[in-house]
């Protein structure tokens, strides 16, 4: 059964599937971006308090 | 399985950006030799005083070696010895440091020595001081009643 | 996916079970969370504890009671009812296992909490060798793992009787998270089992003389990273699982978040070297490589943080939001079981920066045991995961009681859920602060002698007080509402959200239910990272440590 369902799943049209996709998460990819940066900024913060520290 | 085009794109970002760390502080550590202090050498936790280079706690010359002083402290419940030593500025140090009973913390605050003092095990940490001033040394392991009471000093001059 | 929602409401004699969990839970959240205000006050250096109490013996009781008791009551009642919800009511056997499992979690809890109040084991929660606490102490911490064993037993046995009458099928979601939180739960605290059943117990009652402090630390880190992880993938049940249903939204994709909770399972565990990273005794280059598998265990994370947006976004968008983040005002804001946990998520965001601080191997140096650490599990256990209980007991409680949370209690939960951000931001703001300057973790006011740098700090241990003190008053409000659902909202029907995948959703691969595969899989990569070190510690093993008792 999981196998039929396989088939017909969103593979079967994939042109569709991709326009729809990067419409609709964009504001999901710029909050996971920022997220991102927020990520690196602060582990540069600290990584220079450790190079600057003896 | 199915992933969205915009979340391979943030995961081959957030692979990216974790190598790049993980690249940073491997070539820090195992190349410019910033590892974290791991230490392999033991000792008898009890008999830590009779012990070289325990029986001598404070700042020693050396010759020949890569450093130019040792710093030695002995650490127990709730005090460390020596309790204030004075570093040269730009000295190179090795500091060494044991427990003689349950573990503590050796941190100087504000540098980058941090390190755990487990019985049995000597703890080491090279590095100059490059910075003048007077630092803190506190235990920042749970040690009992006394433990926020355990501190020592070191002072950084010309 | 008919399967899910085939048994809408928790059988009522399962939710007693749930039931009897949240009454321990809570009673500890009451008690531990009062510990908290009085160490931030006593810090604070303005406040001294009245006859003769131990700053420590008061630190020991919050740690206990919040780290251990609260989290592990809690979870194991969220999932009995996750799983009795949607893999089926447990058979009676299963819910007799259930409530064995609870009372041995419980009279576990007494034997540890009787010897903490009389003094006899003022050793912190994490009870590091060679400090020795009274052998009652260590058996009922025995008892607490091994009855959390035999209630996550329980929540197997109904997985599996699911799994016989649903061949070839993907277990329910929900269900299939529980049981790898209780898998990966039952691997990582064989560790901790390991070192109280064969060093510490017989230690402290004078069988053995001497124990080993760096294995008895390898055995706790092997099992206290994993547990981190045992409090927040609940958490995340309810983030993939129950919010996108909350918000009228699908669950971005059933198969994705089975492939980040198998990737908890496969890398939570072979990391717990990253506590011990200014540790000796412990070879540089198996640290860097726990290091790295540290990292690994950031990408199922990553793949959560985007899942949530996504689901935000697609719920508003199928609501007809516009532009980059029309979106965010579709999301309903005013309903606690949304916004509670929603704050939870985003503390997660500064907590998992800080993660990978404390995780980069020789940075750890900057932060180790200084309280900006205190700071960071404030963040990811006392915010991410706490508000997140606390937004799934809103709609857990009253389903479970057979009453209603009303738009009064729901109102006062959002009040709650503000305060608590509030007082955090104070408390591990000003720690994540002091502890950059190096003020230490765990101790008490302190002038040390009156160093410079010590004054320094003070000001920040005021504003944890304002803080903690802000966060007190979040903790009554939550105690009131926990009452008021449990014992006196009005009686009415209240929904257990259960989210439902996209129609044109693909089919969840089947490899994803391949058991002997993932436990496998993280067996080998935990004795990939620990046989080599761990023989090196016992062949270079110095003498091993006789007890003290320095409290």
């Amino acid at each position: 059964m999981a196998k039929a369902q396989l088939k017909n799943g969103p593979k079967s049209n994939p042109k569709v599937q991709h326009k729809e996709e990067s419409e609709s998460l964009k504001g999901t990819m710029a909050s996971v971006m920022f997220l991102g940066f927020f990520i690196i900024v602060t582990w540069l913060g600290v990584y220079f308090l450790f190079v600057d520290r003896f | 399985m199915h992933m969205h085009k915009l979340e391979k794109i943030w995961l081959i970002f957030g692979l990216a950006a974790l190598i790049v760390f993980l690249s940073t502080i491997g070539v820090s550590a195992f190349y410019l030799g910033n590892k974290p202090p791991s230490c392999l050498t033991t000792v008898d936790p009890e008999k830590v005083d009779q012990t070289a280079p325990f029986n001598k706690p404070g700042l020693h010359k050396v010759e020949g070696k890569d450093w130019d002083y040792e710093l030695v402290f002995v650490a127990q419940a709730f005090a460390y010895t020596p309790t204030q030593v004075t570093v040269p500025l730009g000295a190179k140090v090795k500091v060494i440091a044991t427990t003689k009973d349950v573990v503590h913390g050796l941190e100087v605050a504000g540098t980058n020595i941090n390190m755990m003092l487990e019985p049995g095990y000597v703890s080491e940490y090279t590095t100059t001081f490059d910075k003048e001033g007077e630092y803190l040394i506190v235990c920042n392991e749970y040690c009992g009643t006394g433990h926020h009471l355990m501190s020592s000093k070191i002072e950084v001059k010309k | 996916m008919p399967s899910i929602n085939s048994t809408i409401k928790v059988d009522s004699r399962d939710a007693k079970l749930s039931m009897a969990h949240f009454y321990v839970a809570f009673a500890a959240l009451a008690i531990g969370g009062l510990m908290g205000l009085l160490q931030t006050l006593v810090r604070s250096g303005k406040f001294e504890l009245p006859g003769g109490i131990g700053y420590y013996q008061v630190l020991t009781v919050h740690g206990v009671l919040l780290g251990l008791v609260l989290t592990t009551f809690f979870i194991m009642g969220f999932q009995h009812a996750a799983v009795s919800r949607t893999a089926g009511t447990h058979s009676d056997k299963a819910r007799l296992t259930g409530w064995i499992g609870f009372w041995v979690m419980t009279l576990g809890t007494v034997m540890a909490a009787a010897m903490v109040l009389m003094n006899k084991a003022t050793v912190l929660y994490t009870f590091y060798a060679p400090l020795q606490a009274h052998w009652i102490f260590y058996l009922g911490l025995t008892f607490v793992v091994v009855g959390s064993w035999i209630d996550g037993i329980a929540q197997i046995m109904t997985y599996a009787k699911w799994k016989k009458n649903n061949p070839g099928k993907p277990g329910p979601l929900l269900s299939f998270m529980a049981v790898i939180n209780t898998v990966l739960w039952i691997i990582c605290t064989i560790g901790v089992a390991a070192e109280v059943l064969f060093q510490l117990l017989p230690w402290s009652l004078g069988l053995i003389d001497r124990v080993d402090v760096l294995v008895s630390r390898t055995l706790f880190w092997y099992f206290g990273h994993p547990l981190v992880y045992f409090w927040l993938l609940p958490a995340y049940m309810a983030w993939y699982v129950v919010i996108p249903k909350v918000i009228g939204g699908k669950i971005f994709s059933d198969s994705l978040a089975r492939l980040s909770f198998i990737l908890f399972l496969l890398f939570s565990i072979p990391v717990g070297f990253h506590h011990q990273l200014t540790e000796p005794g412990i070879d540089p280059a198996w640290k860097f490589i726990q290091v790295i598998l540290t990292f690994l265990v950031i990408i199922p994370s990553l793949m959560t943080a985007f899942a949530m947006f996504a689901t935000f976004e697609s719920a508003g968008r199928a609501k007809g939001a516009k532009g980059m983040f029309g979106w965010v005002k579709k999301l309903p804001w005013n309903d606690a079981r949304f916004t509670v946990p929603f704050i939870g998520m985003a503390a997660f965001i500064p907590a998992g920066a800080g993660g990978i601080i404390n995780a980069s191997n020789q940075m750890d140096q900057v932060v180790h045991n200084t309280i900006w650490i205190t700071g960071h599990f404030h963040l990811t256990l006392a915010t991410s995961v706490v508000l997140t209980f606390f937004g799934i007991s809103y709609w857990l409680i009253p389903h479970l009681t057979g009453r209603k949370l009303t738009k009064k209690m729901n109102k006062l939960a959002l009040i709650q859920a503000w305060v608590w951000f509030i007082g955090m931001a104070f408390m591990s703001g000003s720690m994540h602060a002091e502890g950059l300057l190096g003020a230490p973790r765990r101790s008490a006011f302190s002038t040390y002698m009156g160093a410079k740098q010590a004054a320094e700090w003070i000001p920040y241990q005021i504003a944890q007080a304002v803080g903690g003190t802000i966060l007190f008053i979040g903790i009554i409000l939550i105690l009131i509402i926990f009452i008021n659902l449990a014992f006196f909202a009005p009686k009415g029907e209240e929904e257990f959200p259960v989210g439902e995948q996209a129609e044109n959703a693909e089919a969840t691969p089947m490899v994803l239910e391949n058991w002997k595969l993932w436990i496998g899989i993280s067996i080998v990569l935990i004795l990939f990272a620990y046989t080599i070190p761990f023989i090196d510690m016992i062949q270079n093993a110095p003498i091993g440590s006789k007890g003290f008792k320095t409290w």
